[in-house]
């Protein structure tokens, strides 16, 4: 008797448990690398910043379509010429309960100003922040800034109270010797709550029941696992044996074979981020030519030879097997002054090549060295050596140097890379981000030493243009003439494909970044 | 036997001193952590300031100076990639990689042992043959083919354990272990298996070559002649003499299996030192680069220690000459 009555209890629990378990939708997925820490004002990194996502939330988000869409702010408009004020959303709650004010989005942004913080660039428009009432700020910018709403999307609110209480008011400092208690906790107002967290190893965030977008929720889910799968093999055998439900990054040549396997499913979409080749046409002799006393990168028919040297279909068919969008311009669709007819490539023609480079002295060719990241792109060594391979063709000798991006990317930042390659992802989606960085003379990742006088002043002017329409006008005129001088040679817009079990609905996105908030499990 | 083990330690010290510098002279060509601890709209103010605050901008001998001098005090700093303490890192993952290590060196000794010393015994057996061509492959395939060959065959075709990852372990105040739980041990099979490979066949090689010089000395032929059981003869006489050297290699490469298991635990994606190791250099990692060298540096010291004084216990013409 007692013993059948232990065992219709066991029975009995473990037939609630099964009950549970399947009641609750539970989302198990892997990627590469993980959150490198959970303050969201500490490193602005991708993975980084789609973790804390799940968790913070900003004032204005983007929706599916990368359209600004409204977070923590349900309007947003400029006052002044000067000024954006935005309408807070009320009625909103931190995880641990305290309310979300006017005062917490001025501790936010003086936060994100702080010396340790890894988002000052996206607030040092910011000159002050006024609380007109509990739901209502107003940014004072230092000058006419348009953009504004679109260099916060990544900025995410916290909880003043929170912060002061566990001595977070600013971001960790590398000096002060020991892990604050951001790193590793969390407390923000968005569809998950951190339950679990053993860095590199395993997050739990489970749903945030008083979520203020609750009502109106598009996810089903309860609980949002996360384990790092470093090694790329690995990542795909766990999707295959089922024990994921979702890869972010399975290596792009495995997804033909895992939507071939019952029960699995792929999408790919073009990612915000082009790959291309800068050339140095600053300086007056290049370091690793044979070609001593003058710079043939300076010729801007040298720069027009290379490009048309470049089959890319070549490279998008035998090296991307496909997933490249082959490119004209340096940025990508869904980024504001991309258009089409900037995106065509002048035809693949190594004749007109070689008599151009004939016609401005260099008949048969030179030598210069190609600076690649192995370990940054897609297939980034095989492209360059595919380069090597074409401008060998057209007579132009490459020396391929084909290093880490943590020593590539010095050399560009240095300045001492004659030919490169590189890739830029746009958070802001306008072309002012490229332009800023990429093409105005005192831009940081301008390697190539190019400096247009005009391009310049069309990039400071409609930084602070707040006409649109004058605006749209000055971003074309510019491309226009970088495109016409060759600056870059545009490769390809790069292909993001994710791996989920079909038992998944999850939109995906062109930054890379999944939002858990429209995942539906079956 | 004071002054012996005082010198040995001197000499430890010296190694130690030595793989720090040797170490950190090298980080010099690893990259630029800065690129990577700061996003792409980073100004050159903001590199130069953290350049600052990290000292990257001394001369190589101020920052291992300094380094030193904090490292005797048991402070190794902060993670440039988690911005958690080193220390406590290393310690948190230090028994993920000891008790994998401890377990693939389980095998190879439960396997190795065994098939060295019947492979010893019955040279010409076809059992002896397969056995010794099927070992060689343990030692040609590298790890990482075997480890994913392993996770292909177990966990995505058959379907009986996990592909990677640590799940299942228990925390035991500060210590996380996996033998406590079914899944533990579930998802520690592989990975320690694969680890294991090379060991049982070095060890098996070794046991069967010491096995085959054994059985030709004369105590050997005397103890068959006094008429003892072959079973007597093959374990209690000839085994019991193959172990001197078997157990030095073993305890070499124990330190071999913590230091180096960085390939396995990547494959497995298993929480432990080696993965810490291998992801601290993609980031250029400085502190954890640094750490991770020295705590291996003082394993092998350690044991190299532990060894010399057990030759002067064991070995009594050691003791006779009162050290060297």
């Amino acid at each position: 008797m007692k013993i059948r009555a232990i065992a219709l209890a066991a029975i009995m629990s473990t037939t609630s448990f099964v009950g549970i378990a399947q009641a609750e939708n539970v989302l198990r997925w892997t990627s590469q690398g993980d959150a490198l820490t959970l303050d969201p004002m500490s490193q602005n990194e991708g993975p980084t910043n789609s973790m804390n996502g799940q968790i913070y939330e900003p004032l204005v988000t983007r929706d599916r379509e990368m359209v600004l869409e409204a977070a923590l702010a349900e309007s947003w408009a400029p006052v002044g010429a000067t000024g954006w004020e935005f309408k807070l959303r009320k009625g909103v709650k931190f995880h641990d309960g305290a309310d979300f004010t006017a005062e917490d989005v001025a501790f936010s942004i003086t936060r994100a100003q702080s010396k340790s913080s890894d988002f000052k660039e996206q607030v040092k428009s910011i000159k002050e922040v006024k609380i007109i009432d509990d739901h209502t700020v107003q940014f004072v910018t230092d000058g006419p800034n348009p953009i504004l709403p679109n260099e916060i999307t990544n900025l995410y609110m916290m909880d003043k109270g929170w912060a002061e209480k566990n001595k977070v008011l600013t971001p960790q400092d590398y000096a002060a010797g020991e892990e604050t208690f951001a790193v590793r906790n969390a407390n923000g107002t968005g569809p998950f709550i951190v339950e679990q967290r053993l860095p590199d190893e395993l997050t739990v965030l489970v749903k945030n029941p008083n979520w203020w977008g609750a009502a109106s929720a598009e996810h089903n889910l309860d609980k949002v696992e996360y384990r790092p799968i470093k090694n790329a093999a690995t990542r795909v055998a766990a999707l295959l044996s089922g024990e994921v439900d979702f890869v972010l990054d399975p290596p792009l040549q495995d997804l033909q074979r895992i939507a071939a396997q019952d029960g699995l499913k792929t999408q790919t979409i073009n990612q915000i981020r082009t790959i291309f080749f800068g050339m140095d046409q600053g300086v007056d002799e290049l370091r690793s030519s044979d070609v001593k006393g003058k710079n043939p990168f300076k010729d801007v028919r040298v720069r027009q030879a290379l490009y048309q040297a470049i089959d890319i279909e070549a490279i998008k068919r035998v090296v991307m097997e496909g997933l490249s969008f082959p490119a004209g311009m340096i940025t990508s669709p869904g980024v504001h002054g991309f258009t089409k007819e900037l995106d065509a490539r002048p035809p693949f023609d190594p004749e007109a090549s070689k008599k151009l480079l004939a016609e401005a002295g260099y008949p048969d060719g030179f030598s210069v060295q190609l600076d690649c990241p192995n370990d940054r792109y897609n297939n980034d060594e095989k492209i360059c050596q595919a380069t090597v391979a074409m401008l060998a063709k057209i007579g132009v000798k490459v020396k391929l140097d084909a290093i880490p991006k943590s020593q590539h990317f010095p050399k560009i930042k240095n300045r001492v890379s004659d030919f490169y390659m590189l890739g830029w992802g746009v958070p802001t989606l306008d072309s002012h981000y490229v332009f800023a960085y990429l093409l105005h003379s005192k831009g940081g990742w301008n390697g190539t030493g190019y400096a247009n006088a005009k391009v310049d002043e069309l990039t400071d002017a409609f930084a602070v243009e707040t006409d649109l329409a004058k605006r749209d006008q000055m971003i074309a005129e510019a491309w226009k003439i970088v495109k016409d001088d060759v600056v870059y040679l545009p490769l390809h817009h790069q292909v993001i494909g994710w791996g989920m079990s079909t038992k998944l609905d999850l939109p995906i996105l062109p930054n890379d970044s999944p939002q858990f908030r429209w995942a539906k499990m079956q | 036997m004071i002054t012996y083990i005082a010198r040995r330690m001197l000499q430890a010290l010296v190694v130690m001193a030595a793989v720090s510098f040797i170490s950190f002279s090298l980080f010099n060509y690893v990259g630029d952590p800065v690129d990577n601890m700061v996003g792409q709209e980073a100004t050159l103010e903001d590199r130069a300031y953290i350049r600052q605050v990290l000292g990257l901008e001394d001369p190589f001998y101020v920052q291992y100076g300094r380094f030193l001098q904090n490292a005797v005090q048991g402070k190794f700093g902060i993670s440039y990639r988690t911005k958690r303490s080193v220390t406590e890192m290393i310690v948190e993952r230090l028994p993920a990689t000891l008790e994998l290590v401890f377990v693939s060196a389980l095998i190879a000794l439960g396997l190795g042992i065994p098939l060295g010393v019947y492979t010893g015994i019955n040279r010409s057996s076809w059992i002896s043959k397969a056995v010794l061509t099927v070992s060689l492959v343990g030692v040609s395939l590298p790890t990482f083919i075997i480890g994913i060959g392993l996770i292909y065959i177990f966990a995505v075709h058959l379907g009986v354990l996990p592909s990677s990852g640590r799940s299942g372990t228990v925390d035991l105040g500060g210590w996380r272990t996996s033998f406590l739980t079914v899944d533990g041990w579930r998802s520690i099979i592989l990975p320690a298996l694969t680890l294991s490979l090379f060991q049982v066949t070095m060890i098996l090689r070794l046991v069967r070559a010491e096995m085959l010089e054994i059985m030709r000395t004369d105590f050997i032929k005397f103890a068959r002649a006094r008429g003892l059981p072959e079973r007597k003869v093959n374990y209690s006489h000839a085994l019991k003499n193959t172990l001197v050297p078997v157990i030095t290699i073993i305890g070499l490469n124990i330190g071999g299996l913590i230091a180096f298991s960085l390939i396995t635990e990547t494959v497995f994606q298993w929480p432990g030192t080696g993965l810490m190791f291998i992801q601290a250099v993609d980031f250029v990692d400085v502190p954890i680069m640094a750490a991770y060298l020295c705590f291996v540096a003082l394993i092998f010291v350690t044991i190299n220690l532990v060894v010399d004084i057990l030759y002067f216990v064991i070995d009594p013409r050691l003791r006779a000459e009162g050290g060297h």
